[in-house]
C-alpha cells in the first residue's frame, strides 16, 4: 500500500472542512468518540450543525476563535492507500503554514466555489502549490448543487484556471466538480452531473501515479550521520548513512563525494536488515565505500558524470515567515539537506504580488507571508540542483542565529553569478 | 488489512517502509544535530517501535542515547518485566526517573482521593530528569493521529527552559528541513512516528515480529467500571462505594500509569486479532482508554504546555 501525502487550504466558508470531514468519515477514519465530541461543542457554540472544522482544530485558539491558524495533520486509508492530510488555513496571513503544508504534498487539492469562480484565494492556492512544485493539482469545483449542477459553469472555471495555469508551471491538473455538502462526486459518482465523465476525488486519489514523481536518475546522497562502531565485532566498519535524495544506488557503482571532489565506489549498501541490492528515493540506508575517505555529515554523494553543483552563489525564490523583514545584507543561517552553513542576502530582486502575480521590483524589503525572489552568498559551499528538478536538494530553510526561529523556505532556481 | 506481507512493486515503497524510512531520517538528525539526546521508553507499543527504529538507525553501532523510563510507580509488572528484558537483549543503558523519588524528596506532592493519579506528577520528574543529565532532546513516541493538539505539533518540538510547549510560537516545519537549534536550557522532544497511526503500528510490530508486553492480548483481570472504562483492581486506585469488581476477559490498547490507563473488552488474543479489531474499531485509542484526556477538550494541550511527552 501506498503512501500520497497532499494539502489542502482553505478558509471558513469554502467547505473545505466539509470536504475533508466527508473524505474521513466516508473512509471510516472519524471515531465515534470524536464525532460525539465535535456534536457536543458544536451544541455548546450554538450551532445547529455539526463543525467537522472542529475535528481538525486542535488548538484552545483555534476553537476559541473558529479559525484554523496551523498546519494540522489527518490520516485516513483505504483499502489501496495510505493518505496523510496537511489541512492548512487559506487566508493571506497564513501563507506561511500554506507553504509549510505543500512542502512535503504529493498532491493539491484547490476548492473553488463554483457560484464565485475563481477568487483571488484560489488563485493563490495554485500558486503556492505550483511554487513549492506539488506533482499533482486537483482543482475541485465545489458546491455544484448551488449551481443546478450546471456543466457550463463548471467549463467556464476551468477555462479560467487553464488560462492563470499557463503563467503558472502546473505539472498536472485535474478538474472535479463536487458538492462536499451532499457527496456528489467525493467518494460516489455524482447521479445529479452524468455529463462528468472523470472520478470521483477519492477514486482520483486512490489512482494517481505518484511513483514517477521522484527524481531515480540523478544520483543524490546526502551524508547524514556517519556510523563507526569501534567494537571488536565491527571494528573497521564506516558508513554513511542517509536518506537517498536522488537516483538510485548500488554496490560496485563509481561515485564523487561533493565537495572535495573525491572518487570511490560504493562497496555495499548496508541496512539493519542486511545488504540492500539497490537503494532509491527516500529510502534511509547506509553506504560503505571500497576507499578509506575523509567523508562528513553535510557532504553528498553523487556520480562523477552527473552531480549536483557545488556552489556559494544562489538565485532562489524565498517565502518569509516572520515580522522582522527581509533585506538586502540580512545574514542568516542556511539548512539545506544536512549541511548548515551562514549566508547573506546579497540582492533582492523583486517581491512577488502572490494574488495578481505581478512582480515588485522597486521592493526593498519582504515581510512577514510575503515571497518574493532573492540571491544569497553562503560562506561554504552547497551542493544544489534546481528546485524543479529535486525539491530535496533544491530546498532550504534559513533561520535566525539570534533567535533560533526558521525564518523562511527557499526554493533553488539556479546559481547566481558572484 | 494485510498489507505487510505484499511486496513492493520496483522503486515503490509501501507506507510502512516510507514511514520508516521517514523516522530513520529523523533519529539520525536529532543524533547529529543535538548533543545529548534520550529515548523516552515507555513498555508501551510505540515506544517499542521507537527501539526497532533506533536499531535500524544506528546498527551496526550503539544507539549515541541512552534509554530512559519515568516510572510512575504504578506500572503494571508485565511491562516493567518486558522492559529490563527487552533492554538487556539490546545492550543498551537505561535510566530510570521514578515519580516516588520525586515525591519522597518533595520535588511534588502526590494526589490523594480515590481519584488520584501520578500521570501528572511524570511531567516534573520527566522535566527533572532532563535537567539533571542535560538532555537537549527527547525522543518520544506520541503519535499525531492520537489526539487533536498532537495533530498540531512539530516534529521537532521546542521546549524552553521550564520545559513548556507554546503552540503559538511552534516553528514552521518544511520538507524534511528540521531545525534543532536551541540555546542551553532548552530541548526539543522528537517525535519519529508523528505520522504513524495506530494501524501502522501495529501492523510495523506485525512486519518486524516484534515482541509486546503481554497485556496487550486478552486475558483474563479482575478489574472495576469508573467513567465508562474498565479500570483494573490494583493497591494503587482505591475502590469508590458503589464500584464493585468483576473477572472478564480484556486487553490494553495503550499501556501507561495503571491509574489512569483503561483496558477494552477483546478477545483479540494474537498480533493479527488485534490488528483485525484495530481496523474495526470505531472509538480513538485514547478515548477508550485514557481517563486523563477525559478532563476537558483541551487536556491534552494543557498538559503539553506543562511539559508533558
Amino acid at each position: 500500500m501506498e503512501l500520497l501525502r497532499f494539502s489542502t487550504a482553505g478558509s471558513v466558508d469554502d467547505g473545505k472542512s466539509t470536504l475533508i470531514g466527508r473524505l474521513l468519515y466516508d473512509s471510516k477514519a472519524i471515531f465515534e468518540d470524536q464525532l460525539e465530541a465535535v456534536e457536543r461543542s458544536s451544541r455548546q457554540r450554538g450551532l445547529e450543525y455539526t463543525n467537522l472544522a472542529l475535528l481538525t482544530d486542535g488548538l484552545r485558539a483555534e476553537r476559541e476563535q473558529g479559525i484554523t491558524i496551523d498546519v494540522a495533520y489527518r490520516y485516513f486509508a483505504t483499502p489501496k492507500r495510505k493518505f496523510i492530510i496537511a489541512d492548512t488555513p487559506g487566508h493571506v496571513q497564513y501563507t506561511r503554514n500554506m507553504v509549510t503544508g505543500a512542502s512535503t504534498a504529493d498532491l493539491a487539492i484547490v476548492l473553488v466555489d463554483a457560484r464565485k469562480g475563481l477568487l483571488e484565494q484560489s488563485r493563490r492556492h495554485a500558486f503556492i502549490a505550483t511554487l513549492l512544485h506539488i506533482p499533482h493539482i486537483v482543482v475541485c469545483i465545489n458546491k455544484m448543487d448551488l449551481v443546478d449542477w450546471n456543466e457550463e459553469v463548471y467549463e467556464r472555471i476551468k477555462d479560467e484556471f487553464r488560462a492563470i495555469a499557463t503563467r503558472l508551471e502546473v505539472a498536472d491538473v485535474t478538474f472535479i466538480p463536487v458538492s462536499a455538502l451532499h457527496g456528489d462526486n467525493v467518494v460516489d459518482r455524482s447521479v445529479n452531473m452524468p455529463w462528468y465523465r472523470g472520478l470521483p476525488l477519492l477514486t482520483h486519489l486512490e489512482e494517481v501515479y505518484i511513483a514517477s514523481d521522484r527524481n531515480l536518475i540523478d544520483v543524490r546522497f546526502p551524508v547524514q550521520y556517519v556510523i563507526r562502531p569501534h567494537s571488536d565485532a565491527h571494528h573497521d566498519y564506516r558508513g554513511y548513512a542517509g536518506q537517498v535524495a536522488g537516483g538510485t544506488l548500488k554496490a560496485g557503482d563509481e561515485i564523487v563525494v561533493l565537495p572535495s571532489g573525491l572518487t570511490s565506489r560504493i562497496a555495499s549498501v548496508d541496512s539493519f536488515d542486511g545488504p540492500i541490492d539497490e537503494a532509491f528515493p527516500p529510502m534511509s540506508v547506509t553506504i560503505r565505500l571500497t576507499d578509506d575517505l575523509d567523508v562528513s555529515r553535510g557532504d553528498m554523494i553523487c556520480r562523477p558524470h552527473n552531480h549536483a553543483e557545488v556552489t556559494q552563489d544562489l538565485d532562489a525564490m524565498v517565502c518569509w515567515m516572520v515580522d522582522r523583514p527581509l533585506r538586502a545584507g540580512t545574514k542568516l543561517a542556511l539548512k539545506h539537506t544536512t549541511r548548515t552553513t551562514r549566508a547573506v542576502v546579497r540582492e533582492l530582486r523583486y517581491r512577488m504580488d502572490i494574488n495578481t502575480l505581478r512582480r515588485d521590483e522597486v521592493a526593498d524589503s519582504l515581510t512577514l507571508n510575503e515571497i518574493g525572489r532573492i540571491t544569497l552568498r553562503t560562506t561554504t559551499p552547497v551542493m544544489v540542483d534546481e528546485y524543479r528538478r529535486n525539491r530535496t536538494t533544491g530546498s532550504f530553510i534559513l533561520m535566525d542565529e539570534a533567535t533560533n526561529d526558521t525564518v523562511a523556505a527557499g526554493m533553488i532556481l539556479g546559481t547566481a553569478l558572484s | 488489512m494485510t498489507d505487510t506481507v505484499t511486496p513492493s512493486r520496483p522503486y515503490e515503497l509501501s507506507h510502512l517502509e516510507a514511514l520508516e524510512a521517514e523516522a530513520v531520517f529523523i533519529m539520525r538528525e536529532v543524533a547529529a544535530e543535538l548533543e545529548r539526546p534520550v529515548l523516552l521508553f515507555s513498555g508501551g507499543k510505540d515506544s517499542i517501535v521507537l527501539l526497532r527504529l533506533a536499531e535500524k538507525a544506528f546498527r551496526p553501532g550503539k544507539f549515541p542515547f541512552p534509554i530512559m523510563h519515568i516510572d510512575t510507580g504504578h506500572n503494571f509488572t508485565e511491562a516493567l518485566e518486558f522492559r529490563d528484558r527487552r533492554i538487556a537483549e539490546l545492550g543498551e543503558r537505561l535510566i530510570v526517573a521514578s515519580v516516588q523519588e520525586a515525591i519522597d524528596s518533595g520535588l511534588v506532592v502526590e494526589e490523594t482521593g480515590p481519584r488520584a493519579s501520578r500521570n501528572r506528577l511524570q511531567t516534573a520528574a520527566l522535566l527533572k530528569a532532563i535537567e539533571d543529565h542535560g538532555f537537549d532532546a527527547a525522543f518520544g513516541g506520541a503519535r499525531r493521529d492520537e489526539e487533536k493538539a498532537r495533530a498540531k505539533e512539530r516534529v521537532f518540538s521546542f521546549r524552553d527552559e521550564f520545559g513548556q510547549w507554546d503552540p503559538k510560537t511552534q516553528r514552521p516545519e518544511l520538507w524534511n528541513l528540521y531545525n534543532g537549534r536551541i540555546r542551553k536550557g532548552e530541548h526539543v522532544r522528537a517525535f519519529p512516528i508523528s505520522n504513524w497511526t495506530e494501524m501502522d503500528v501495529w501492523q510495523y510490530i506485525a512486519r518486524e515480529a516484534l515482541e509486546v508486553p503481554n497485556i496487550y492480548f486478552a486475558h483474563q483481570r479482575e478489574v472495576f467500571e469508573r467513567d465508562g472504562m474498565l479500570l483494573a483492581v490494583s493497591p494503587f486506585v482505591p475502590l469508590l462505594p458503589d464500584e464493585t469488581p468483576f473477572t472478564t476477559t480484556v486487553r490494553y490498547r495503550t499501556v501507561g500509569d495503571m491509574s489512569c490507563t483503561g483496558a477494552v473488552e477483546s478477545h483479540a488474543s494474537t498480533l493479527e486479532e488485534v490488528i483485525l479489531e484495530v481496523a474495526a474499531t470505531r472509538i480513538t485509542e485514547r478515548g477508550a482508554t485514557r481517563a486523563d484526556d477525559k478532563f476537558s477538550e483541551a487536556a491534552m494541550e494543557d498538559r503539553k504546555r506543562e511539559g508533558y511527552f
